[in-house]
């Protein structure tokens, strides 16, 4: 134990150290605006929750009620985990503080996927003991259903510091759906997630995340993904409501051969709305792939959507897409597609769009009886699919329902 | 019936159809000949009411009603349809939605997949319109499109551009069910405009009338067949000189 110790107090010295360093992209926050503390929601168990939270909560693809088609569940508001349960043998599903103490292994996970030092956020969730969840599928296990994870924040100038771990062990097979929201306020709030996957030896992960703010939240995750040998990450990404400002840029490093990297983003942005989304995908083994996929659009607000790909051995293989709409005339969108190979024998490629509504397409389907508006609608209702290989049925339906919700505000 | 009176259009504030005049009756199909760049796309474009076709004389009546202000969509729910020589892509918009749209509450899924099947398209339903499609598979999506729209007025450009012989019988197969050709004259409801730069589509599809057109204006009208001799023979120069 005493080596954990170290190795905790490295950690620490290693957050303080950083306490002041910025992210290398999106707006800078003040952490000094907002308040650390350790549990301000009451709630401490699920009858608590009024019917507006549950709304909040539905919105994001979380289902507290009536529900049989979740394998497990966890609840964390601001703070405090108000709730864990799992519904399958062969998933765990609890508090990263309940795993830690069960699991002296988990420290060898620990900070693995996403450095401490990787700026303030990060420094300031290993400071304030963030909680979070923890989700594992034992060797050989599939997940019938999807576990659900929320993450609420409810207090005012709260920071909602967490820590998250995710690991498949091998030839397991994991689906999660993960709905962050707030209380149905316009409060102000910072939600700094951390979030670390371990994907073993021919598992299989699906992590569907919903975000559903307000305009007055500042969001900061910090994600890592480490996948092995013929291991699969596919990762659905879901932002179709106001947030007063976004950042992140998800890393996923395929370390095994043949292992496959999948991110879609699907992200709108109103007026108001500054959002920097990226995902990043390292191919380090031989015969390793991966699809970075973006649909943006914008009705006012401003999107930086990024994607970068780099490849390391021989015979890997990506792709990078980033689509961006604008609709009205104030949104801006600034796409920033990279790649980097370093060796010969590798395919990387991307493409990258940004404008409005071709008149063509428009007027294509208005010869077909439809009005501009239902053009129109269908458009962008098309832009925003993005077909998802391997995704099930359940999780299918719920981005489409996400989606779907937030067409009307949209057009 | 249709009835286009001294038509005038111009496209970008230059004048491209002169004077023209023509009239379809409920069953009839005619057919529009022409070199490139004679204006025969800008005709179809112009019934169709397309924005970027601009009409400074004339008007065009359909069924008796002045449709010649009127938007596409209301055009399109009026009766009229339109196959497209080079339609756009819609990325996200699958084959099977825009059916749907086509067919709005006259048909179900059943449907759609019988109207694939009749166009060998059964596994394009699920692909975003016109995305990587053939020449030939284009054409056979489009005429699909209008089987399941069931217009009045069929507005067919080039339908057998770009398309192999095995796929031009068929492309002939669904113009003659969408223009019900089995039906006797009077008891067809849909008339059809075709325009053909090669005339191939004339060995699948009988017309009552052609025209010829050259620099915006119709040279000349009369049997489809005759004409189509003419032009292989002597070329569409020689239509030119009949124009002016």
């Amino acid at each position: 134990m005493p080596n954990v110790r170290k190795v905790e107090e490295e950690k620490k010295q290693l957050a303080k150290s950083v306490l002041n360093k910025p992210a290398p992209a999106g707006q800078d926050i003040d952490l000094n605006q907002y308040v650390n503390t350790d549990n301000t929601a009451e709630i401490t168990d699920l009858s608590q929750l009024t019917s507006l939270d549950k709304e909040q909560m539905l919105a994001a693809g979380i289902i507290l009620e009536g529900s049989n088609q979740r394998s497990g569940s966890f609840l964390q508001m601001d703070n405090r985990p108000v709730h864990f349960s799992v519904q399958q043998e062969g998933i765990e599903v609890m508090s990263t503080r309940e795993a830690l103490a069960k699991y002296d292994w988990l420290q060898d996970y620990w900070w693995k996927a996403v450095a401490v030092d990787t700026d303030k956020y990060t420094a300031n969730v290993e400071l304030h003991q963030g909680d979070g969840y923890f989700i594992r599928s034992l060797p050989g296990q599939k997940s019938i259903f999807p576990v659900q994870a929320c993450l609420y924040l409810a207090g005012k100038r709260v920071i909602q510091n967490v820590h998250n771990i995710v690991i498949a062990e091998e030839n397991s097979e994991l689906h999660i759906i993960t709905g962050c929201t707030t209380a149905p306020r316009n409060d102000p709030g910072l939600h700094l997630g951390v979030s670390e996957f371990y994907i073993k030896k021919g598992a299989k992960v699906t992590f569907t995340m919903i975000h559903n703010w307000n305009p007055e939240v500042a969001v900061r995750p910090r994600t890592g993904v480490i996948v092995e040998e013929d291991g699969l990450y596919l990762s659905n990404y879901i932002l179709m409501k106001p947030v007063g400002s976004l950042q992140m840029n998800p890393l996923a490093r395929c370390i095994g051969e043949n292992a496959v990297v999948r991110f879609n983003s699907i992200m709108m942005a109103p007026p108001g709305s500054n959002l920097d989304v990226g995902s990043k995908t390292i191919l380090d083994a031989r015969g390793c792939r991966t699809e970075v996929i973006s649909r943006a659009i914008t009705t006012g607000g401003f999107i930086t959507t990024r994607g970068y790909i780099e490849g390391n051995a021989p015979e890997v293989k990506g792709h990078l897409e980033c689509r961006g709409l604008i609709l009205g005339e104030r949104g801006v969108i600034y796409a920033v597609p990279e790649l980097k190979g370093t060796l010969a024998g590798i395919d990387l490629s991307h493409e990258a769009a940004v404008g409005k509504i071709a008149e063509e397409e428009v007027e294509y389907l208005m010869a077909r009886g439809l009005s501009r508006s239902e053009a129109t609608a269908t458009i962008v209702r098309g832009f925003l699919r993005v077909d998802i290989e391997g995704l099930p049925d359940v999780l299918e339906a719920e981005i489409k329902k996400a989606v779907e919700a937030s067409e009307r505000e949209l057009m | 019936m249709l009835d286009i009176e001294n038509l005038s259009v111009e496209v970008d504030g230059k004048e491209i159809l002169h004077d023209i005049n023509l009239h379809i009756r409920t069953g009839e199909t005619h057919v529009l000949f022409g070199p490139n760049g004679a204006g025969k796309s800008t005709l179809l474009s112009t019934i169709m009411g397309f924005p970027k076709y601009r009409v400074v004389r004339g008007r065009i009546i359909f069924n008796g009603k002045d449709i010649t202000g009127l938007p596409v969509d209301e055009r399109a729910r009026l009766g009229i349809g339109m196959s497209f020589q080079r339609p756009p892509v819609v990325r996200g918009v699958k084959t099977r939605d825009i059916l749907a749209a086509c067919l709005k509450q006259r048909g179900d899924g059943e449907m759609i997949r019988r109207l694939a099947e009749k166009a060998d398209l059964v596994d394009f339903l699920d692909r975003d319109i016109n995305y990587g499609f053939s020449g030939g598979e284009i054409k056979r999506s489009e005429l699909m499109q209008l089987l399941a729209q069931r217009p009045e007025l069929a507005l067919l450009d080039e339908p057998e551009s770009g398309v192999d012989l095995v796929n031009i019988s068929l492309i002939g197969k669904l113009i003659n069910e969408l223009l019900e050709k089995d039906c006797p004259i009077r008891n067809r409801k849909c008339m059809g405009l075709i325009i053909t730069h090669t005339g191939y589509i004339l060995d699948y599809v009988n017309a009552r009338t052609g025209y010829v057109m050259c620099d915006g204006t119709i040279g000349c009208e009369g049997d489809p067949h005759e004409m189509l001799a003419t032009i292989k023979e002597k070329g569409y120069k020689q239509c030119l000189t009949c124009v002016k």
